[in-house]
């Protein structure tokens, strides 16, 4: 472990620890990839998308996953609501209770499942997150979503893809793709979470692995792919 | 690292509310769930070891583990290896030999689940030893107190009846003296317990002069069954029809109450004892919100000492292994 972390390494060269996922880093030390006005751009364009896809989101229930994607929902909403004049039933998921990766943490405090009065039944279901990942999360969020009800479709959107998924999983609505190595973390700052609006890539701090053990059975032989 | 749940002074301002929270929450949630069922304690084993009678804790905790999709196991004393003279620590270990992850136990001896929490490697759940303590209960009534008053700091507590005998009364001074509830404690001066004045609480002979004052109006049952051969004949008090009159919550002293002043009973009631029947089926009583609010607290503390590499709540473990 001897590269410098302020020096972007290209991704699929990092000879990190198998298993080594980090998801924190230093904020300071971290440069803007998405300015506040970029954000806005972003989200309005995603809102553009949606109702586009969902032909004028009909039957659309927004759904965050905590913490930056229950804001994200919400943005959304009011974008649409500002486009069309349509008010899109948002709520929140947590999934806490169904993430892969329980019992190898300490158990955590549960966020707040808010499911809108309509219910999933039936409906088009899109799922909001700010950053993809792994990929794990979401797949947490359908096996919560499955327990709710039956959508007729699910769909997901996210702020930024920074890639390395471990499952099959892709996004419906992207705001930025940027690439990633496993050595740099991602921060989204939304002014109603963080006091202001922004995506900053910066070097995850290593010794905080607090996700080494996210995939610790899978891990093994991923990293060259990544 | 924290492992059991053995009493209510176990758990810190933070942690009560991380149950209380959590158990908020978890109650949200499993009402949505079509299934009614959560995958969170998949492949767990919980064992329910019950050697004193139970009806509402013991099925409150098997419905708590089967919620959370753990597997669960009940034994009661009555025709196991213990009416054979197995002691309380080779039970312990034999069941855990077969993979318990978790042990809930009910015992007549006070302290029984702190000497259980020496064998075992897994956790401790206390739910009920002897005259000592009962956390869950008080989670439970806390858990109840906080849906319906919206709060819990600063409440005026009444805890009424046979403190003497009670668990919950214990739990429930320890527990809610932390969330910062003013407690009251009446009862006539034999059924109260030595050293009660060193209690978190206030003490009180005369029920009428506290009931206006208080929020929460908790009734304990008279425990005959704790009160030696010949129950109440063993002098605790003169008559049952007696201890009604002065601590009886009837319908005349709960019209005296508060408009939003609420009915607790830890169940089970001995109706027209400790209280008027009137007044258990009124709409002050939160007697049967409790029962349901046992499910999804037990829900939450199965999931902070189960659901991850290590309880997020709970008593350190003692040293060693017996």
């Amino acid at each position: 472990m001897t590269a410098a972390p302020h020096v972007p390494p290209r991704p699929g060269t990092d000879p990190l620890p198998a298993g080594v996922r980090p998801v924190t880093g230093d904020l300071r030390a971290a440069r803007p990839v998405l300015s506040s006005a970029d954000v806005s751009r972003v989200v309005d364009r995603m809102a553009h998308e949606l109702l586009e896809k969902t032909g004028g989101g009909a039957d659309v229930v927004l759904l965050g996953i905590p913490t930056r994607g229950i804001t994200l929902a919400r943005r959304l909403a009011s974008r649409i609501a500002a486009f069309e004049g349509l008010q899109l039933p948002t709520g929140s998921l947590d999934i806490t209770l169904y993430r892969d990766d329980l019992r190898l943490k300490s158990p955590r405090a549960l966020e707040a499942t808010d499911v809108p009065v309509e219910g999933v039944d039936g409906k088009r279901v899109v799922l909001v997150d700010d950053v993809l990942f792994s990929g794990r999360t979401v797949r947490a969020a359908l096996d919560a979503l499955a327990d709710l009800g039956r959508p007729r479709t699910v769909q997901l959107a996210v702020l930024v893809d920074r890639g390395h998924r471990e499952l099959p999983i892709r996004a419906d609505y992207v705001g930025k793709n940027i690439p990633t190595s496993l050595r740099e973390a991602v921060h989204v700052r939304l002014t109603e979470d963080d006091g202001s609006d922004g995506v900053l890539l910066g070097p995850a701090d290593l010794s905080r692995s607090a996700d080494l053990s996210r995939t610790a059975d899978l891990a093994r032989g991923t990293e060259a792919g990544a | 690292m924290r492992r059991h749940l053995l009493s209510a002074a176990d758990l810190t301002r933070e942690d009560a509310t991380l149950v209380l929270d959590t158990a908020e929450e978890l109650a949200t949630v499993a009402a949505r769930t079509t299934v009614g069922k959560l995958p969170t304690l998949r492949g767990r084993t919980v064992v329910n070891l019950f050697f004193e009678d139970s009806t509402r804790t013991r099925t409150s905790f098997e419905l708590a583990a089967k919620r959370l999709s753990a597997d669960v196991v009940n034994f009661s004393a009555k025709g196991s290896s213990v009416s054979k003279g197995e002691t309380l620590k080779d039970t312990a270990l034999t069941l855990e030999a077969m993979g318990s992850d978790a042990v809930v136990i009910r015992h007549s001896w006070s302290g029984a689940p702190v000497n259980l929490a020496r064998y075992v490697k897994g956790s401790v759940v206390n739910a009920g030893d002897g005259t000592h303590e009962h956390p869950t209960q008080a989670l439970l009534d806390a858990f109840t107190i906080r849906r319906r008053m919206g709060r819990i700091e600063g409440l005026k507590v009444t805890i009424v009846g046979d403190v003497l005998h009670s668990r919950v009364a214990r739990s429930n001074v320890l527990l809610l003296s932390t969330l910062g509830a003013e407690v009251t404690l009446v009862a006539p001066p034999t059924l109260l317990p030595v050293g009660v004045h060193t209690w978190d609480a206030a003490v009180s002979y005369d029920l009428d002069a506290v009931l206006p004052e208080s929020d929460v109006v908790m009734m304990l049952r008279v425990q005959r069954e704790r009160m030696g051969p010949g129950g109440e004949r063993t002098a605790y008090f003169p008559s049952s029809r007696e201890y009604s009159l002065r601590y009886g919550l009837n319908v005349r002293r709960a019209a005296g109450l508060q408009d939003a002043t609420i009915v607790m009973h830890p169940g089970p009631m001995n109706r027209g004892v400790e209280i008027a029947p009137e007044v258990a089926d009124g709409p002050r009583s939160t007697i049967v919100e409790q029962v349901a609010n046992g499910v999804t607290v037990r829900m939450a503390v199965l999931y902070l000492l189960l659901g991850g590499s290590e309880p997020a709540i709970g008593s350190a473990p003692e040293a060693g292994r017996g």
